[in-house]
């Protein structure tokens, strides 16, 4: 529902009464074709909010290209007509007679069981700063505007070139937390979260793009704290961006030509000054001003800085039942972990809600397509210009000339983006038209793409097999962008080839598998017990494996989180509802040992002492959890005094008296973590540590309290944790990799020797208590189940998901979840949120009866097959079988369970008669490929 | 007053998370009403060229 606000919300969990005010696009959503010739001929001209004003849109306008809806809609504020009556053009022009001039708003009423809370945040705007002259130079951008200037879409089409004179940027820096980490300027204490690595990629892409550009970045703290992200960082470095610890006091111009001047002091303490081309600024994050609103409105709870308040252990949950909050308005955070609350605001809304599932919609039924049977083959072909992206590089006007030269293609059709919703409609209606029954579509990779194209056929009637994606972009644009001709020669042979497959291809018949509604969950800690509860709330039964004999896990160590919500009631409370739950059952000391089987009905043999039991479910949750690293360094095992910080707190708890009578501690922080065996940040220590070092201080505060840190990383609202402790009087200290800190015992003596950058000395400290802030590495578990259910773990041991970004508690198995450490280093309050997805992506699997498979599957031709059983031994999936012919005769035939069957092929490229094949990669389809590419 | 609970929930913000919480309540078997005060769905995700730490397109 777009152009859509909520004017009102009335009533309790299971039945709200929303009034939602609908604003008037002016456009006809029916009618509107997405032409553009309205926005062409209009003559308005309004600053592009796409852009950030950077470029101008029209009065009439669409978002943006791949926009959905894909319908124009008019501003308003800026059309003439609807401002004095005047113009009116794009009513003459619209072929389409979808101008609606006298559209008004309406009030629309509805009844929903709960609500889940989205609005988002706003940039931070820099403007009237003076220190940072955003508004009095034009070189100086945002890191929003830089990323429109990057973007191939963007106002420059991706050329970087500069505002003021559109020269080419050659220096270029970046300066972070831009209205982040600054109660001066910017009157927010909180870390965005997000910026450092938005400038590493921002300047990784514009290295790409520029060659010889230098590229600085100043910075107070590097905060790669998320996965891949330190590797990315070390990228960063290799490729030659200069990182500067050093916050700018207030820049200036350098001369006439629009250069900027700024003076920095460099890791030595030294002045030094620079000159750039064009300078970014790194802005964070506010709260949307819509979502503070409608929060208010509602009463829910919010920070002083506006961002919504939860509790660690419900992080989705607002203070009133139903009512569900996830991404950025409940604080920054990135997109996987958007992603992830999202899911999460999804279960919790669900999970209530369980009784009334399909009361409101219907479970979908496989749909085979038309019959094309005696049908002559018609090939479509489309040609997706991907924006540039494709365009720019190859010949696409040739291109699309050429394919309507190939055999059998009976129509070629180029678009802008042949994945906007206008041209799937295109395609739904030309498939029609035309009768064509075989689709090629030459644009960017299957991977992403082939299912969207796929359900498009399926819409238009046609088996969605009927279809070949040739990648001209990712496999010809890209990788041959300074050679168009051979580029242009080039997707005509991978254009060729496709027509060629495509002509051959044969319909598929779907393959479904019924679900069995059990899930399997490995791991008792806080992540399985929150999953195990979660799918057993909705009514599914769940079994619940734990390997050791107590539910709690990891958390069992921990007393706190960051806020000092205390973590044993609440760990006492997810073990007693699991216990207490009819429909989980517990597998204490027990450890999966074997698996089989597919999304919907996997079969999993579960071995304790003395039993073992084959059980089947539908889905599994992988949450084993990770395990404290061991120090090896910093003379841990020497003296009783050096604990790693898991030790302390228990110390610290009981009033341990090297504690409680000890005057100075030292805090070393990336104990394991940040090094070269392990390139990774374990994302909780350095929050950890500043509150332990606020708990001693806070106890006692004459004690002295040091932290040698590399990079404090209290991302978020742990930011003010970090300034208490200062105030508090905590000494932080920074060292580097090369130049580590190193602890001395001598006797009963322990003192701590660091590198002062400064005085560019070695300078000690005594210390009663040395707490290393030891890294989180992943459970030794993990690696056995990855084997067993034949699930990818990445290069630290973590579980790896489908996709970092989008698909984070995914696997590319489908029917397979994670959540918690076994992913990654994580708060508790994460690995909740994570755990709770983890049940709304199971329960998309769960809900359905039976589930649509993919159909490439090995078939057997019978007429040719001597049932030799080749096959039978190569197949990794024991998906081939033999079966006599009938019951009681001797002779055999092989067999193939589509359910289990990968289409991988082996099979295939096994069988000395040609007589197994995979649908849609038959030798016949495969070699007509081949040849077509040699002829 | 209704009887039962409603078998729909409403989903405001139509950003990358609002996306998928809509996602997966629909593929779950729940009516959403995915609501959008712009013109479009996608939220801050559709400014972004490139998104960490893979460079994929964000569209």
């Amino acid at each position: 529902m777009p152009l859509t606000s909520v004017d009102r919300i009335q009533g309790e969990l299971g039945q709200f009464h929303v009034t939602l005010r609908e604003h008037p696009r002016y456009v006809d959503s029916q009618k509107c074709i997405a032409c553009g010739e309205c926005a062409q001929n209009c003559p308005e001209r309004v600053p592009d909010e796409l852009n950030e004003g950077i470029n101008e849109r029209k009065a009439i306008f669409l978002q943006y290209a791949q926009a959905v809806p894909l319908k124009y809609q008019i501003d308003a504020d800026h059309c003439q007509k609807l401002r004095s009556g005047k113009c009116g053009i794009c009513e003459k022009i619209c072929p389409a007679g979808a101008i609606r001039f006298d559209d008004i708003e309406r009030l629309i009423s509805l009844w929903v069981g709960s609500i889940i809370l989205a609005p988002g945040h706003r940039t931070f705007d820099p403007s009237g700063v003076r220190t940072w002259g955003y508004d009095v130079f034009p070189n100086v951008v945002t890191s929003i505007e830089f990323e429109r200037y990057l973007a191939s879409s963007g106002p420059t089409e991706g050329k970087l070139v500069r505002p003021s004179d559109g020269k080419e940027v050659k220096r270029l820096a970046f300066l972070q937390c831009v209205g982040s980490r600054d109660y001066n300027k910017a009157s927010h204490g909180y870390c965005s979260s997000v910026c450092c690595m938005t400038s590493l990629k921002e300047a990784m892409i514009a290295l790409d793009q520029v060659e010889g550009l230098e590229v600085s970045i100043f910075f107070m703290d590097m905060r790669t704290h998320g996965k891949g992200f330190e590797r990315y960082y070390e990228r960063a470095r290799s490729r030659g961006v200069r990182f500067h610890r050093c916050r700018v006091h207030s820049l200036e111009p350098a001369n006439e030509q629009g250069d900027i001047y700024f003076r920095f002091i460099t890791d030595e303490g030294k002045q030094a000054h620079g000159e750039f081309d064009l300078v970014v600024l790194s802005v964070g994050m506010e709260p949307s001003r819509q979502g503070v609103a409608l929060a208010k409105s509602l009463g829910l709870h919010l920070s002083g800085d506006g961002f919504s308040v939860t509790s660690s252990f419900a992080p989705v949950r607002t203070s009133i039942p139903g009512i569900y909050i996830c991404g950025t308005f409940s604080g920054p955070k990135d997109i996987p972990q958007s992603i992830i609350q999202a899911s999460a605001a999804a279960a919790e809304a669900m999970i209530p809600l369980a009784d009334a599932r399909y009361s409101l919609t219907e479970q979908p039924e496989p749909a085979p397509g038309r019959d094309i049977r005696g049908e002559e083959t018609r090939i479509g072909v489309f040609i997706c210009h991907c924006g540039s992206n494709v365009a720019s590089v190859i010949d696409v006007e040739a291109l699309a000339e050429y394919a309507a030269t190939l055999p059998q293609v009976a129509h070629v059709e180029r678009s802008l983006f042949a994945c906007s919703e206008d041209s799937q409609q295109i395609l739904r209606d030309l498939i029609v038209e035309k009768k064509l029954n075989r689709v090629v579509v030459a644009a960017c990779t299957p991977r992403t793409h082939e299912h969207l194209f796929q359900e498009t056929l399926k819409s238009a009637g046609l088996n969605e097999y009927l279809f070949e994606m040739a990648n001209i972009r990712n496999q010809v644009s890209w990788v041959h962008a300074a050679n168009p001709e051979a580029a242009t020669a080039k997707g005509r042979d991978i254009l060729r080839m496709s027509v060629a497959k495509v002509a051959l291809l044969e319909p598929l018949d779907p393959v479904t598998v019924t679900v069995n509604p059990q899930a399997l969950v490995v791991g008792g800690g806080v992540a399985g017990m929150v999953a195990a509860l979660g799918l057993a709330e909705q009514g599914f039964p769940v079994h619940l494996v734990e390997k050791s004999g107590q539910l709690g896990g990891n958390a069992r160590h921990l007393f706190q989180t960051w806020r000092g919500e205390p973590i044993q009631d609440f760990v006492d409370q997810l073990v007693t509802r699991v216990k207490e739950h009819t429909l989980i059952t517990v597998h204490m000391r027990g450890q999966v040992t074997q698996a089989e089987g597919f999304m919907g009905s996997y079969r999993s043999t579960i071995t304790k002492p003395h039993c073992t039991t084959a059980m089947d479910h539908g889905v599994a949750i992988f949450a084993m959890g990770g395990q404290a690293y061991k120090p090896e360094e910093y003379s841990y095992g020497q003296s009783p005094r050096i604990l790693t910080a898991l030790e302390f707190d228990k110390l610290h708890l009981v009033g341990d008296e090297r504690i409680k009578h000890g005057r100075d501690f030292v805090f070393i922080q990336c104990v394991g973590s940040r090094v070269p065996e392990r390139p990774y940040c374990s994302r909780v220590c350095c929050t950890h540590s500043i509150q332990s070092a606020i708990a001693l201080k806070d106890e006692e505060p004459g004690r002295n309290v040091y932290v040698l840190y590399r990079d404090i990383r209290s991302f978020g609202q742990r930011e003010e944790l970090y300034k208490k402790a200062r105030e508090l009087g905590v000494i932080f200290i920074n060292y580097d990799l090369h130049q580590k800190p190193v602890v001395r015992v001598q006797d009963a003596d322990l003192s701590v020797v660091a590198w002062d950058h400064v005085l560019h000395d070695p300078f000690s400290i005594r210390a009663d208590v040395v707490v290393l802030a030891a890294a989180i590495v992943p459970h030794p578990e993990v690696r056995d189940l990855a084997r067993i259910y034949r699930i990818p773990v990445d290069e630290d041991g973590f579980l790896q998901e489908a996709h970092v970004k989008l698909r984070p508690v995914d696997f590319a198995s489908e029917g397979l979840f994670l959540a918690g450490l076994a992913h990654y280093p994580k708060p508790i309050e994460e690995v909740v949120s994570q755990a709770l997805a983890a049940v709304a992506r199971a329960t998309t699997v769960l809900s359905n009866r039976r589930i649509e498979l993919d159909s490439i599957k090995a078939r057997v031709d019978d007429a040719a097959c001597d049932a030799c059983a080749l096959c039978l031994d190569v197949c990794p999936y024991h998906a081939i079988t033999m079966e006599p012919i009938a019951d009681g005769e001797a002779k055999q035939r092989i067999r193939v369970n589509l359910t289990r069957c990968k289409g991988c092929g082996i099979c295939q490229a096994t069988c000395p008669k040609d007589a197994i094949n995979v649908g849609g990669f038959t030798y016949r389809q495969l070699s007509a490929q081949v040849r077509a590419a040699l002829s | 007053m209704l009887l039962e609970k409603v078998g729909s929930v409403m989903v405001v913000g139509g950003g990358i998370a609002g996306v998928q919480a809509a996602l997966d309540l629909a593929n779950s078997g729940y009516y959403v009403y995915l609501v959008e005060r712009s013109g479009a769905i996608g939220g801050s995700m559709a400014r972004l060229s490139k998104t960490y730490p893979t460079n994929d397109c964000s569209m």
